[in-house]
């Protein structure tokens, strides 16, 4: 007897112009204590499902066709009253980010007493009780202490779990959670994926988990149900669709997903809905200056590298306070490898690379590009020379371009600012590297907001290599992409390497697309560096403690199928 | 989604057809408000415009003015000239008609170059606060709030009599419509530099701006040329209430005796004018060159609101 049933589901959005499917006809049902993934990229409708069931569409939105049953009570189409009185009772959400979804201007105790009474009523006393075990439940220690703090004062994983049991106080019979780990850490994210499983079984509540993460569902879920562009193309026990996908797509999906045991030469890409883009790199190649990767050298030799932000201004210097974002950071980067850098977040990696890039002034160290000096800002001659051969690319694909520019002006702007070319010789080059990324001169003259974020990585790059650099900087390039695009991307970067003799520091949270980017990779753990291994021998064997947790909680896809899948290393 | 569908339309090819089929053409064609206002903005302005042409006097020309033509009603013969005047005719005898539609052209000329001065300095000043930050932010922020203390009417007062002071008798009436452009500017600046230097510093931070840092690109073409653009519609909407604030500063001023001089009135010199004489019955000399400027401030002020509106998807 399923607890949650949705049959033939659409979800229209009229809007100026046309009307947009969000969600065509799809089917799905949840089982008490079972854990129903949903999942798809960006734009796939899986969050308009969630907003569905919740009664929460955003207006125009509307249900066009189909039916919600909740224990086989028809859902859909009730009132804003009868719907306020499910939403929270019956079914309840946990949404992506814990620090919007809590009021910050109340203690933990007052949200969830409020609720409690709210939605069951009783005594203040029960709703107390009710409350501190449900904190002591999601594992936040000393519940006594914690439950009058404010959200602030939890971190953020411990706001997540303050927001489950927020959703678990009124005993609902679903909870829906959309990309409930997205915002939060690997080690984070295990722990919390774990309890909403513990608690799933525990409680026999039916959990929708939304997520366009493979290695989450793989770990996590019962069953699964995959969306493309807002139907249903394959539904099924997770092993069963992870394991033997049928459908073209999940199979692409499956094949997309960075390994974290072998290492492949290129991420495989089985295109699907004429998705794949030509990255020209041999037309680039020709045209690329040749240069000697002599190895014994290194490019980069960074010494004692240390920063500190300050955190309470003062007019006296006792009077500030600082935190230490990398403290005595020393390491080489050997020419033409790619040298990655992991950590969580505030480990001080993107510190490091903005150090290196010039954005941010260094406190302490020194950093040596080809022997010279360039950590040291105020030497302009130095400055420019080191600026054409260094280029970055940002992580957020919607904030590195400027939305006001046309793209042509921004693949332009650093061969302007370095005069390396002239007049008509400028708009050919321009054209000519929007063709080799693979989106076409006439890309020249749109702006950015007119491309989607693979494009626009794609234009990041292209200005990136206006200049003809050595050495790239990639700061978590494919975290914010779903990851059929995310092999793109890292394949193109791939291909600059190999083909151009580039050196790149590669930046990233994420432990398999470091397996299969890297040459060598350095381990960060609050400001410090824990290890520097190559990357084959540090997934092997882990010389520190912190590195083998990190390994440890790396989502794994044993599940996942390889066959037929063209998976060779 | 941000695929956009094929429409079913022809697709527009010029630079104004795609404008006019945009989400921006679109939300004010279909505003019943800004449609009003805008066409009484485009009306006043046109007037104000051709008045040498519209206007049967010229009310600058003292030569034409008969004495005894002084206080005739509205649409009724002069009982002296059996002259007959729209509008009626203020104490001098000058048409009331007339002296409007010269007095819109200085209300109008006064508010628009008072906003566009008050805007580059307030652009410049937030612009620069916000990159770079420290003591040069602290100092010009400060300066900002404690103008903001004094009401902005008493700003342009005390800028306007200095300049009085200074300037020699002879052109002082030539130099009153500058003097209160650069009196109007100097009150007005602070909430442009304030706008600006908010949306700056949200932009600032933004990696598009670091990846123009990394190229090597100065901090003038950073300002100018990256963040200016992307700050540019917060600060179209204060201009755009502003313009209305500006006219109805330089009428209060005008209405005070400090602004335009009586021979060359504006409407809040009008306004001056005929409230001297509204409970003796001559109503009119008051009457319509305050309609005029409710109308004009009105309508410039449901624009702006629409622009606000329009420019922020988030209010909609």
């Amino acid at each position: 007897m399923s607890l949650l049933k949705i049959e033939d589901l659409t979800v229209e959005f009229p809007t100026r112009r046309q009307l947009f499917t969000a969600v065509n006809h799809a089917n799905l049902s949840v089982k008490p204590g079972e854990i129903h993934g949903l999942v798809g990229e960006s734009g796939a409708g899986k969050s308009t499902i969630g907003a569905a069931v919740m009664g929460l569409l955003e207006r125009p939105g509307r249900i066009a066709s189909g039916e919600i049953k909740l224990g086989g009570e028809q859902i859909s189409g009730l009132d804003a009253e009868d719907m306020r009185g499910l939403r929270g009772k019956k079914i309840s959400m946990i949404f992506q980010d814990p620090l919007t979804s809590l009021n910050p201007l109340f203690t933990v105790r007052e949200q969830l007493t409020e609720t409690i009474l709210t939605h069951i009523g009783g005594s203040d006393a029960d709703a107390n009780n009710r409350a501190r075990d449900l904190i002591d439940r999601v594992g936040i220690p000393d519940p006594d202490t914690r439950l009058d703090q404010y959200p602030h004062q939890f971190s953020g994983g411990m706001r997540q779990r303050v927001v489950i049991a927020l959703a678990l106080c009124t005993e609902p019979d679903v909870i829906i959670a959309d990309e409930p780990t997205t915002a939060l850490d690997v080690s984070v994210q295990a722990q919390i994926l774990d309890l909403i499983k513990e608690l799933a079984r525990e409680r026999q509540v039916g959990v929708i988990l939304i997520t366009h993460d493979m290695g989450v569902i793989a770990d996590t879920t019962d069953r699964v149900t995959v969306m493309y562009d807002g139907k249903v193309v394959e539904s099924g026990l997770t092993a069963q669709v992870m394991g033997q996908p049928k459908h073209e797509y999940t199979k692409s999906l499956i094949a997309a997903v960075p390994r974290p045991t072998l290492k492949l030469h290129r991420f495989p890409q089985i295109s699907y809905g004429g998705r794949e883009t030509r990255f020209a790199i041999d037309d680039m190649a020709r045209h690329w200056p040749t240069v000697d990767n002599d190895s014994s050298k290194p490019v980069f030799e960074i010494r004692n590298l240390s920063k500190q932000f300050l955190l309470k201004r003062g007019l006296l210097p006792w009077d500030r306070t600082y935190f230490t974002a990398v403290d005595d950071v020393s390491f080489d980067i050997q020419a033409g490898e790619v040298f990655g850098l992991v950590g969580e977040s505030g480990s001080g990696k993107s510190t490091v690379a903005r150090m290196i890039a010039g954005l941010y002034p260094v406190d302490g160290g020194t950093i040596k590009f080809n022997g010279q000096l360039v950590s040291d800002l105020s030497n302009k001659a130095v400055q420019e020379e080191y600026r054409r051969q260094i280029q970055m690319i940002f992580q957020d694909p919607y904030s590195s371009l400027n939305p006001r520019m046309r793209v042509d002006e921004i693949v332009a702007e650093p061969i302007r600012h370095h005069r390396l070319m002239e007049g008509k010789e400028i708009n050919r080059r321009v054209d000519e590297l929007l063709d080799q990324v693979g989106l076409g001169a006439e890309a020249g003259l749109k702006y950015p907001h007119e491309f989607s974020g693979g494009q626009r990585q794609r234009i990041s790059i292209a200005r990136a290599l206006a200049t003809q650099p050595r050495f790239l900087i990639c700061d978590e390039p494919t975290s914010a992409l779903d990851v059929s695009i995310q092999a793109q991307i890292l394949n193109i970067l791939k291909d600059l390497q190999e083909y151009l003799g580039l050196t790149i520091l590669f930046i990233s949270h994420d432990l398999p697309v470091v397996r299969q980017m890297c040459d060598r990779v350095a381990v960060m753990k609050q400001g410090r560096m824990v290890e520097i291994q190559d990357t084959d021998d540090l997934f092997a064997n882990p010389h520190t403690e912190y590195a083998r947790e990190l390994l440890r909680l790396m989502p794994k896809l044993d599940d996942l199928s390889t066959d037929g899948l063209g998976l060779e290393s | 989604m941000t695929e956009t569908v094929e429409t079913p339309q022809t697709a527009p090819n010029s630079r104004f057809a795609k404008f006019w089929d945009g989400d921006f053409a679109w939300s004010f064609r279909h505003s019943p408000v800004a449609l009003v206002a805008s066409l009484v903005v485009v009306v006043l302005v046109l007037a104000a415009i051709f008045a040498p042409l519209i206007a049967p006097y010229n009310p600058f020309d003292p030569a034409t003015l008969n004495l005894m033509n002084g206080f005739t009603p509205p649409g009724t013969p002069n009982a002296f000239t059996q002259e007959t005047f729209l509008l009626g005719t203020d104490d001098q005898g000058r048409d009331v008609f007339s002296t409007i539609l010269y007095g819109l052209r200085i209300s109008l000329f006064v508010g628009t170059a008072a906003v566009v001065l008050a805007m580059i300095i307030g652009v410049i000043l937030g612009l620069v606060a916000a990159y770079y930050g420290g003591w040069i932010e602290t100092f010009i922020m400060r300066v900002a709030d404690v103008q903001l203390t004094f009401p902005a009417i008493l700003v342009a007062m005390l800028i306007f009599g200095i300049a009085k002071g200074v300037t020699p008798p002879e052109y002082r009436n030539e130099m009153a419509i500058y003097v209160l452009i650069i009196a109007i500017a100097l009150s007005d600046w602070v909430q442009f530099a304030r706008v600006v230097r908010g949306a700056a510093l949200v932009e600032k931070n933004k990696e598009y701006v670091q990846a123009a840092r990394l190229i090597g690109r100065g901090s003038l073409p950073i300002m100018f040329r990256h963040i200016l653009p992307n700050v540019l519609s917060p600060v179209l909407v204060i201009a755009t209430i502003s313009l209305a604030l500006a006219i109805i500063a330089e009428a209060t001023l005008s209405f005070l005796g400090v602004g335009a001089p009586p021979t060359q009135p504006s409407l809040g010199t009008l306004i001056r004018i005929g409230q001297g004489f509204l409970f003796s019955g001559e109503w009119w000399i008051l009457f319509f060159p305050a309609c005029t400027l409710l109308a004009l401030a009105l309508s410039v002020n449901l624009l702006g609101d629409w622009l606000r509106d329009a420019l922020n998807p988030k209010l909609r």
